[in-house]
């Protein structure tokens, strides 16, 4: 051997220096056996044409874990085969041809305990600019119990919160402010009253209102809570206005979230703009607290929504879970915003229940119990209104809040009777589920009788009763009946 | 005034027969049915006086709308409500609220305000029965 660097090269195939397939690196192993403790993800892949999807999915597996490009003499002083992540499945995706999902587990002492920010970080951190595949999607992940006790999960959860607020057996109510923006703090907070007044249990700033120049945030807090506090004496009720507390710095935010406190609300709100290190942070000073936290899911849709790249909602479900939200945004199904019934009803099986089972009708694609964090409340906010009420209470439950902005404040009576026009229509629509009736067939029905009594709600079955927001929606299942075959 | 907490209150109030119904529906999902009184009905009154125990295992709605009766014999003139309580694993909570009577006159309540540092106002709310007269004597 002439020279030094020659007489230590490695000699094992794997370890020698280049480029080899990931597949051949260890992030492909169909034989593997799922551990109690892995992290697992499931990734939708559209490989580049030629590129074939085993090797696409072991790319996707090293990428978001140990690899790089090319072979690293270091990984030898690691325990590398542990934390390779190893792609296990992968199968086609039901009727497309150029689509696949691919099962990947990875250790779990990869992740930092309790950072969404290290998980994200990994998951979803430089794979999707990957070149090899043309467009990904991060589907579902299943993370395992012992991960999960690392997170605190929503401080409040539903149960707390209607504990709170003393409303139990029927869906939370509430509206978004209208406009959205350009009203003056003392305007703004009239239609906090009124909206309260008529029988909502909340309010809510939307996404975009901060603190313009039109209106700023300290003016916003404090008429909002005479409005609160008016309406709580006229009604004798707890009522709350989500105050958005979204800011440029999270030092701005934390000012903003102890006035709120001081001003005495019971909520504050974030946009999920913020990032998930600003919401953890936030949602651990509420639960310091006692304070409600709302997410608006504000931007996600950017990545969301398209079907073959980004991520499924019920991924971003799972994190604000374990980031500690107690109500997230998650769609309507009947409303003017993106939603098909099936994946909806898996998105609010995901925020609710306390353990997930396998059920690829509704997108759910792993087992997963949820270690006791709490449940976070779904909220169905856009293009809803009360005609619609007997299909909102079908298709979304109990534990909801159904939001009814332009279907309270654009009430042609006026805000209040907008408001009550909800509340009637709700209680009679709980009352007859509750006495068994057929209430889907017969709530057009139903919410006629109802209105013999109650003129708003007749005024507002006059006026909406046409509006219906019927087109497809672009993110739907894709699942067969009977288990699909793996490919090798 | 007529105070909006429960279930149904800006509902007719329930006539007898619509009360058996949700009692029932109680039943069907194993509620414990809690009957409970109060003459100061301030949202954050958390504990209203209790009839008796809540009513586990009860098979038929006949023995609670029995107690309801005799609730509303014994406090003809305050609030009552059922309080529902589902013992499932991760609710353990109250399952259905609603009032089941209200007093003939209802005062309800005002906002007391303390104009505090700046523009801070601390707001109170004060229930005019109560303020009025003694436990008892308030409606």
């Amino acid at each position: 051997m002439s020279n030094v660097e020659q007489r230590t090269r490695i000699k094992s195939e794997r370890y020698e220096s280049g480029v080899i397939p990931y597949k051949k690196m260890g992030y492909w192993d169909a034989d593997y056996t799922v551990k109690e403790t892995d992290v697992l993800t499931l990734f939708r892949i559209t490989p580049q044409p030629g590129v074939d999807p085993v090797e696409a999915a072991a790319a996707v597996a090293g990428e978001s874990s140990t690899a790089t490009w090319t072979v690293v003499w270091t990984d030898l002083l690691t325990a590398c085969d542990i934390y390779r992540a190893k792609a296990y499945f992968v199968e086609q995706v039901p009727n497309s041809a150029n689509e696949f999902f691919a099962f990947i587990a990875y250790e779990c002492d990869l992740f930092e305990e309790g950072s969404i920010a290290n998980l994200t970080a990994s998951i979803i951190g430089n794979v999707f600019g990957f070149k090899a595949v043309k467009a990904l999607r991060l589907e579902d992940m299943r993370l395992p119990y012992g991960y999960l006790k690392t997170f605190l999960g929503p401080a409040t959860g539903v149960i707390v919160e209607r504990e709170r607020l003393d409303v139990f057996g029927r869906p939370l109510l509430g509206a978004t402010v209208k406009p959205k923006l350009g009203l003056s703090g003392k305007n703004y907070g009239r239609v906090v009253y009124e909206g309260l007044r008529g029988g909502l249990d909340f309010l809510k700033d939307d996404e975009n209102i901060n603190s313009q120049p039109f209106m700023r945030w300290r003016e916003r807090f404090l008429y909002v809570m005479e409005g609160v506090n008016k309406a709580g004496a006229k009604t004798g009720c707890v009522k709350g206005s989500y105050l958005n507390v979204t800011a440029a710095t999270m030092e701005e935010m934390y000012e903003r979230a102890i006035f709120a406190k001081e001003v005495g609300s019971v909520i504050i709100m974030i946009d999920l703009i913020i990032g998930y290190t600003a919401i953890q942070s936030i949602a651990i000073w509420s639960r310091k607290n006692d304070m409600i936290l709302h997410l608006h899911r504000a931007g996600h849709s950017t990545y969301t929504r398209q079907k073959s790249h980004g991520i499924n909602f019920r991924v971003i479900c799972k994190w604000m879970r374990m980031s500690g939200v107690d109500h997230i945004h998650a769609g309507t199904v009947v409303g003017k915003l993106e939603g098909d019934p099936n994946t909806v009803k898996g998105f609010y099986d995901t925020l609710l229940l306390s353990s997930l089972k396998e059920n690829r009708n509704i997108g759910i694609f792993f087992d997963m119990d949820w270690a006791s964090l709490r449940k976070c409340l779904p909220v169905a906010s856009g293009g809803i209104h009360c005609g619609q009420m007997h299909q909102l209470v079908q298709l979304l439950g109990e534990d909801v809040v159904l939001q009814f902005g332009g279907g309270t404040i654009g009430h042609p009576d006026g805000i209040q009777a907008g408001a009550t026009a909800n509340r009637v229509a709700l209680e009679a629509m709980i009352l007859a589920k509750n006495e068994g009736r057929n209430y889907v067939e017969e709530g057009p029905e139903i919410l006629k009788v109802a209105s013999k009594e109650c003129r708003p709600l007749q005024v507002a079955l006059d006026l909406w009763k046409a509006i219906t927001f019927n087109y497809a929606s672009t993110d739907t299942l894709d699942y067969e009946a009977t288990p699909v075959k793996g490919l090798a | 005034m007529r105070v909006h907490q429960g279930a149904f209150s800006l509902s007719a109030d329930l006539t007898d027969a619509q009360i058996k119904k949700q009692v029932e529906y109680c039943i069907k999902n194993r509620f414990a049915i809690g009957i409970e009184w109060t003459d100061d009905p301030h949202p954050r009154n958390s504990y209203w006086e209790m009839w008796g125990l809540p009513l586990f295992d009860i098979p038929d709605a006949a023995t609670i709308m029995y107690e309801i009766a005799e609730a509303r014999k014994a406090h003809p003139n305050v609030y009552i409500k059922i309080n529902a309580f589902d013992n499932t694993r991760g609710v353990e909570s109250t399952g259905l609220s609603f009032i089941i009577q209200r007093p003939s006159f209802e005062p309800g309540f005002y906002l007391v305000r303390q104009e505090a540092a700046g523009r801070t106002i601390r707001y109170t709310l004060q229930s005019y029965a109560v303020q009025g007269s003694a436990e008892g004597a308030r409606y």
